[in-house]
């Protein structure tokens, strides 16, 4: 398994990574490099062995529904970049 | 049209917890902005989510509804995108196993026909937070409250054909979850929100055309405006021999057109994996037939027992099941009264009339179950005509008391002594010597007309208390 140059832009571009193009290849061929190391995987054997959904053998802890937060908006907006009227102000966004 | 359309419904359900999906906080509507969104709803470093145990159960609920396969190991994966409202750069929704799987859904259309449409999927996910883009000039203000709401999406197969079957599905999935109690299904607050794929192929051909997805459309009648006007769009583009584009619509419902939304994205690649924040949910069967055991008696079942039990017609039965309170009301006012019948008539006519005149649902209309039951009674031991059971109904519903202290007050009862009445219709059979000679000289359907009059000179002797009924027989024994 291995990634082309292009391939990596544009997960970049999803994960909102700025990939300069002097970088582009040097990054490719590191990320083909760990890709070789889990191709090795394939060697195994993994027909009968279902995918794990977690490292750890255990099941989800349920809690029950019951409103226990209160309003903290103030202490929250303190820290936040921009907040205005009780939002938090980002650039414009429409689609 | 040669095209056959092909439609395959997304709802997303807002369940009816207090608390949010991964934290404590509130879901109330409402509310100022910013003031229910916890540290987990707002993705700070070290928040870990944890599961609440009622919208599981919810979602089973649902699950057992429809006769679905419920996953017993269900799994939460992220699903990775960028937007202002989304703190954490993903959603937590279900990919690969989804707590409900494959079931089927029967609904029925206006003519009486039945189509059963197949669910592929239902799965847990928390909702986003909410966009604000006129609040603040030059930016958009973001309001993480809605941040975290539970959410159950509900897939259909590509099953649905019309624009009817759709609003038809819609509903009849409306009053099922509202009988279930896991969602107050109130579209006004996106409690429900529906995204339609839709593509056109032509008549007997087997393979889909190309989709479109209109997101987002929160109400029945929107719902069926879009799927018209979409088929329009893109049924113009195929006769003109074009191709139809997969993308993302948005329904412009003031304009009555969808269009395009401008993606920046490259493509929608969500990168979907298991969320490590989370175990998988896994369900033994007794969890399950404990969740069973709560299910109650569904919209089918309940409108089969009362065309059995109170000996209804279908269209009273699906009217009086629309929802669970209308139909406990009936139920209620069905066993006060005695008699089924009156009650579905009274319910479908007066109460509705007047509910609708004024606006409110069942649950705020002034005249109770009891009530109504007690206004039966007195119109079937003839203590009533149904003229006066209108004026003692307006009376209720005006606050005026209980029905037998309205009747009184009003002096309304109905004269039902014949000993009474046969004095007054002879005194009034004497006072019209002309009218009698007329109707004794007159044929069979002239006689009718104007054994009218004599009906009506009664009843204003009367003050309107003479009953009607009796009044007839008395006559018709007076005048031959």
């Amino acid at each position: 398994m291995s990634v082309t140059t292009s391939q990596l832009s544009e997960v970049a571009t999803l994960a909102r990574l700025q990939l300069e193009a002097e970088q582009a290849e040097p990054v490719t061929n590191a990320i083909n490099q760990i890709l070789s190391l889990v191709d090795q995987l394939h060697a195994l054997d993994l027909h009968a062995i279902a995918p794990m959904a977690h490292p750890r053998d255990e099941i989800q802890r349920l809690r029950a529904d019951v409103v226990t937060e209160t309003n903290q908006r103030e202490p929250f907006q303190a820290v936040a970049p921009a907040a205005e009227d009780g939002l938090y102000v980002v650039p414009p966004v429409i689609e | 049209m040669n095209w056959e359309v092909v439609i395959g419904l997304e709802v997303h359900l807002q369940l009816a917890t207090q608390s949010k999906i991964f934290s404590g906080s509130s879901t109330r509507f409402g509310a100022e902005p910013n003031t229910q969104a916890s540290a987990v709803d707002l993705a700070m470093p070290g928040m870990l989510p944890v599961l609440n145990e009622q919208a599981v159960r919810y979602a089973v609920l649902f699950g057992l509804g429809i006769g679905a396969e419920i996953g017993q190991r269900s799994v939460f994966d992220r699903k990775n995108y960028f937007y202002p409202d989304l703190p954490k750069g993903y959603q937590i929704s279900q990919f690969e196993q989804p707590i409900v799987g494959k079931g089927s859904f029967t609904v029925t259309l206006s003519d009486g026909t039945t189509k059963t449409i197949g669910i592929t999927r239902a799965h847990l996910e928390e909702d986003a937070g909410k966009s604000l883009h006129d609040a603040i000039p030059g930016a958009s203000g973001i309001d993480l409250n809605r941040a975290g709401t539970p959410l159950l999406e509900i897939v259909s197969e590509p099953d649905i054909r019309s624009a009817e079957e759709a609003v038809a599905y819609l509903k009849a999935l409306h009053t099922l979850v509202t009988y279930l109690g896991i969602s107050d299904g109130d579209m006004s607050q996106g409690s429900m929100r529906c995204d339609i794929n839709l593509s056109l192929r032509r008549r007997g051909v087997s393979e889909f055309g190309t989709r479109t997805e209109i997101k987002n459309v929160n109400s029945f009648r929107f719902v069926e405006r879009a799927i018209h006007s979409e088929i329009e769009r893109q049924s113009d583009i195929l006769e003109d021999g074009g191709v139809i584009i997969q993308e993302t619509r948005l329904y412009d419902a003031e304009r009555d057109e969808t269009r395009s939304m401008r993606s920046k994205e490259v493509a929608n690649d969500y990168r979907y994996f298991p969320d490590p924040d989370l175990l998988p949910v896994v369900l033994s069967d007794e969890t399950i037939e404990a969740i069973r055991a709560t299910l109650p008696e569904l919209p089918e079942a309940k409108r089969e027992r009362f065309k059995k039990q109170y000996g209804l017609g279908d269209y009273d039965a699906k009217a009086l099941c629309d929802s669970q309170a209308m139909a406990n009301y009936f139920e209620e006012t069905a066993n006060a009264g005695g008699d089924a019948k009156l009650a579905a008539n009274w319910m479908l006519s007066e109460l509705a009339a007047q509910l609708n005149a004024h606006n409110i649902d069942l649950g705020q209309a002034p005249v109770s179950a009891q009530q109504l039951g007690q206004l039966i009674i007195r119109i079937k031991d003839n203590t009533l005509s149904s003229k006066m059971a209108k004026q003692v109904f307006d009376a209720l519903w005006q606050g005026e008391g209980e029905v037998d202290a309205i009747i009184d007050q009003r002096g309304l009862k109905q004269v039902s002594d014949s000993g009474a009445l046969e004095g007054l219709v002879n005194e009034v059979v004497a006072a019209n010597p002309d009218q009698v000679a007329q109707y004794q000289a007159a044929d069979e359907g002239k006689q009718k007309k104007l054994l009218g009059f004599f009906v009506g000179q009664i009843m204003k002797a009367s003050k309107g208390q003479a009953n009607p009924k009796l009044v007839n027989e008395l006559l018709n024994k007076a005048l031959k």
